[in-house]
């Protein structure tokens, strides 16, 4: 078991989640309460780290963050490393490719509340920050944590881009899921079978906490 | 009682106009202490007035105001938000906050007192509501009439200028409904404010209302005490809406 290819994975993976919650919260909200022109768009834009080959979405982060880039030479200057192959590159990269997996569910959670609910909340005093305080955030929390988890476990098994942005540098860009294609590489199979089977584990309790958090939304409002 | 006269007692001054999408020519005033039931087939625009007392709704032009403070004015391009409009709404379906019992949202909405007089004043509004041993119940846990009650309780929570019910009687068994009829009209001996009831059921509006104000396709037709209506509808659309025996032939 390679416990800093894991350690960092999961330090990716909890760095990844507390990015995406403020801004999946304050998106999945938007998209869900809110009409403006342009919605669509902006919706297929952040759905597209779904459908891309994490090659092709991570040939053009690598691209993104390069020292070419105005982004990868600013953070030149301004850090004194490159980005690419760093674990902020890493992050960014995690960010980025996760922001369906977590926006989709928050939005939908957003999407469950019955509007006359909070129009009712409304019509009781509440202002809006309360609105979103008292009425939103516990009516919308399954929605929201599912998202997290989501992002979460599809951190720990990211492999494409992880490889393209990051490398496989110890300690600073090398996931365990890199790990895991090292070992077999290295006809390492016991490691590998160690490895792949945390994972498995993880994935399984994750993916089991989203669908029991998934029907409480739906019986909430049944 | 002539227009002028009302706006200088105060009470609710509603003036609605739009031509789309959804067309509105709405007039009419509720006195303190008055129920107003605006009546009107489905579809006939009486949610949208009551949304848009409520700050729900945004009409194109008109004026909404209450007690002498305006609440909309669009010449002016006032619009107060809806939770700077001291209403109290009762919704159809209640829409009570699900995660919350029923002392937890009465207490949601007294957000105007001291953090420590809301319990006690949520109990006392839900025993005046007949809810009382019901506090720790979640809406799901509680019947319709009993989530009604609720709604009622909430809507009064924030000591509003004015009450809105909209058709807070259609989801409930009739023996219920006619127990809710009798907590109104008790209701109405404590609480002295403007309460405009929306409803299509001519009965229940001739039974609860001192005046009705017969709505169709968003325009106001006629205002006038039940006995007045019922026997002298101003005309044939008042007499469908009214549901009169003798609109279909006229």
């Amino acid at each position: 078991m390679d416990w800093s290819a894991l350690t960092l994975s999961l330090r990716l993976g909890a760095l990844t989640i507390l990015i995406l919650l403020p801004l999946g919260v304050i998106v999945g909200r938007l998209l869900a309460f809110r009409q403006f022109r342009g919605k669509g768009f902006a919706q297929a834009v952040l759905a597209l780290p779904l459908v891309l080959p994490p090659t092709v979405l991570g040939y053009y982060l690598l691209v993104a963050f390069g020292g070419s880039s105005p982004l990868g030479e600013g953070w030149q200057a301004l850090v004194g490393h490159s980005l690419v192959f760093s674990f902020e590159g890493l992050l960014l990269a995690s960010v980025i490719v996760n922001v369906p997996f977590a926006f989709q569910p928050m939005q939908r959670g957003f999407e469950a509340i019955p509007p006359d609910v909070r129009e009712a909340a409304a019509c009781s005093g509440l202002p809006p920050w309360r609105v979103f305080w008292m009425i939103d955030l516990p009516l919308a929390w399954p929605g929201i944590v599912t998202g997290l988890i989501l992002a979460f476990a599809h951190t720990l098994g990211e492999f494409g881009v992880v490889l393209m942005v990051g490398g496989s540098i110890p300690g600073e860009t090398k996931t365990i899921a890199i790990a895991i294609y090292d070992r077999v590489q290295a006809f390492d199979n016991h490691a590998a079978g160690v490895m792949s089977a945390t994972l498995l584990l993880l994935s399984f309790a994750a993916l089991g906490v989203t669908y029991i958090l998934s029907s409480r939304i739906g019986r909430r409002h049944g | 009682m002539a227009e002028r006269d009302m706006h200088k007692r105060g009470g609710l001054h509603v003036r609605l106009w739009q031509a789309g999408p959804i067309p509105l020519a709405v007039e009419f005033s509720c006195e303190q202490g008055e129920l107003l039931a605006l009546i009107g087939l489905s579809g006939s625009g009486k949610t949208t007035t009551l949304r848009s007392i409520a700050g729900l709704y945004h009409p194109r032009d008109g004026q909404v105001r209450c007690n002498g403070t305006v609440w909309l004015d669009t010449k002016r391009g006032l619009d107060l938000p809806p939770h700077r409009r001291p209403v109290g709404f009762v919704f159809q379906s209640y829409a009570l906050f699900p995660h919350m019992t029923a002392l937890g949202n009465v207490v949601a909405a007294l957000g105007h007192l001291p953090a420590d007089e809301r319990l006690e004043r949520a109990r006392d509004l839900l025993t005046l509501v007949h809810l009382k041993g019901f506090e720790q119940r979640r809406p799901a846990a509680l019947s319709g009439g009993q989530q009604q009650r609720v709604a009622v309780a909430r809507a009064l929570a924030r000591e509003p200028a004015v009450l809105l019910l909209d058709e807070p009687f259609s989801a409930v068994d009739r023996p219920t409904r006619r127990k809710l009829h009798r907590e109104l009209a008790e209701l109405r001996q404590s609480v002295r404010i403007p309460i405009v009831l929306v409803t299509h059921d001519v009965d229940e509006a001739a039974a609860l209302a001192d005046r009705l104000c017969v709505i169709d396709h968003g325009e106001t037709l006629q205002t006038g005490r039940p006995a007045e209506l019922l026997a002298a509808p101003a005309n044939r659309r008042v007499a469908v809406a009214l549901d009169l025996p003798d609109a279909e032939r006229s």
